[in-house]
């Protein structure tokens, strides 16, 4: 379970996060939108203790992590798999060292076991024999599943993704929301998902958090959030500059 | 005018020496974590031989055109000048004690920092900007364990042993200078630099090797963790890595000649 209260955030004496507050529980699967810098990412990495909050808490299973250090938040990530933006792929490895990662000081596994580990990883994000291909050798949406596998090989309690679909097209934008929804039933975890792509929020969320303005401003069911006539969320959700030009 | 002058310098300075604090604590607490590490985390020999590989194998050219050059250069003004007096057979045991207490390892650690001090803070700032440093977070592993432990352990085993070689090709290009350019008669050469260089000269040049190694590595690092955002980041933590690391040896040396040389004067 996650639970954030009156999280505060600044940078450089400009606010991103001002007092948000909600709670995810386990199961979940959660997308996170909001306008472009307007602290979705910021609101993610504080959930993993990427970033420290300048006040509020973040709990993860009820453990407050906020003032923990590097080395005790370690044992809070394992609990973690995160997608990056980017996919954040080790550029010196192959894709098999990549997704093996978490693997790497674990005595207790063979390396028999652990390429086997790594190829059903590959096999549910669907790219099947590309253990020795770097990862300048693959497509955005390639990499992004890389990513993916990498962050559920060990079997996280939690998948945070941030912004999986940016900057592909809508063929494999589709198949990376399949491929969410996939790891989501399979692995029974908690899914939470920052993104622009309304389509995938509808089709992942089971429930939509909207941040504007610095703070939580619609905490809904997808069906509840796409049928709102409030002019916020008819702006974002229909993408018009001007409010007035709203479909509802 | 003046009052105002004043106040701007007052400003200028106040900033300056914050944020020299500022950095010195920031890297006594990367320290401070790599000794932890060091106490806690066992580190991987594949990752250890690869970084002494990339470290001190792939530094072995500059450090030899370095070593040879200095040597060089340094026997042919020695001769030049000790010729004037006819102590023209002590120039190899100058070009030996100079190249083992301070050339070889001050030179040596100077082209290192230049070549490794740069790749490490390059290397850990694009894996920082396009963060890949915050998916090792992700994946349960301290940055300081994976990235900075292994570079500073490789950079105390390779500085040492650069320095030596450095020491070895400076000393050699210096005797073929002497002999086969110079003419001074080999057997009186070689004898006293024999004579004059004593074993403590080649342990004062290997320790203070050993600390430059740390040096090198930990700016480089440190610089690496902290740059910032984009290809300007890189650029300017590359920059300052190097130019840090420099000056950093420099200063070290003089006082580490200070230390040691009252140490082996007390013993």
């Amino acid at each position: 379970m996650i639970e954030v209260r009156n999280l505060q955030k600044s940078f450089g004496g400009s606010k991103v996060l001002d007092g948000v507050s909600f709670r995810i529980e386990n199961g979940e699967s959660v997308a996170i939108i909001g306008r472009s810098g307007g602290g979705k990412s910021v609101l993610l990495k504080h959930l993993v203790g990427l970033l420290q909050p300048d006040s509020g808490e973040v709990l993860i299973d009820g453990e407050n992590i906020g003032p923990m250090n590097e080395r005790q938040l370690l044992r809070v990530r394992r609990k973690f798999g995160m997608v990056f933006q980017g996919a954040a792929l080790f550029d010196s490895m192959t894709v098999a060292e990549n997704v093996a990662f978490a693997f790497r000081n674990h005595e207790n596994l063979t390396a028999g076991e652990v390429a086997r580990r790594v190829a059903a990883a590959l096999e549910m994000v669907d790219l099947p024999g590309t253990e020795n291909r770097k990862p300048a050798e693959l497509s955005g949406g390639m990499r992004k599943r890389v990513g993916l596998a990498r962050a559920i090989i060990y079997e996280p309690q939690i998948v945070l993704y941030d912004e999986p679909t940016t900057g592909l097209d809508p063929i494999v934008s589709d198949s990376i929301d399949k491929l969410m929804i996939r790891v989501r039933d399979h692995l029974k975890v908690t899914s939470i998902v920052v993104t622009h792509d309304m389509r995938s929020a509808r089709r992942v969320g089971n429930r939509v958090l909207m941040l504007h303005e610095k703070k939580l401003y619609a905490n809904a069911t997808p069906e509840e959030f796409f049928a709102s006539a409030d002019p916020v969320v008819r702006q974002f959700v229909d993408g018009v500059a001007d409010a007035k030009e709203c479909l509802i | 005018m003046f009052a105002s002058l004043g106040a701007l310098m007052n400003v200028f300075v106040n900033k300056r020496v914050n944020y020299v604090l500022s950095e010195l604590g920031q890297i006594a607490f990367l320290a401070r974590d790599i000794i932890l590490s060091l106490l806690t985390f066992k580190v991987t020999w594949r990752d250890l031989v690869y970084q002494i590989y990339s470290i001190g194998v792939k530094s072995q050219s500059v450090v030899v055109i370095t070593g040879a050059f200095t040597g060089m250069v340094l026997g042919a003004q020695t001769y030049f000048q000790f010729h004037k007096v006819k102590m023209d057979t002590a120039t190899l045991a100058v070009v030996s004690v100079s190249l083992c207490d301070e050339l070889g390892p001050v030179l040596t650690a100077l082209m290192v920092a230049g070549r490794v001090g740069a790749s490490i803070a390059a290397e850990i700032g694009t894996m920082r900007v396009t963060e890949q440093i915050d998916a090792l977070r992700t994946l349960a592993t301290h940055p300081v364990d994976y990235l900075v432990v292994p570079r500073i352990v490789a950079a105390h085993i390779a500085l040492p042993l650069l320095a030596m070689e450095a020491i070895v090709v400076g000393i050699g290009g210096s005797y073929l200078v002497c002999v086969f350019v110079l003419g001074i008669e080999p057997v009186y050469l070689w004898q006293n630099m024999l004579k004059y260089t004593e074993v403590v000269d080649l342990i004062i040049g290997l320790v203070k090797a050993f600390i430059f190694g740390g040096i090198i590595a930990l700016i480089g690092c440190y610089k690496g963790l902290t740059c910032g955002l984009g290809a300007e980041g890189v650029g300017h933590a590359t920059t300052e890595a190097v130019v840090y690391s420099s000056i950093t040896i420099l200063v070290t040396n003089f006082f580490l000649t200070l230390v040691m040389g009252k140490i082996v004067g007390l013993l």
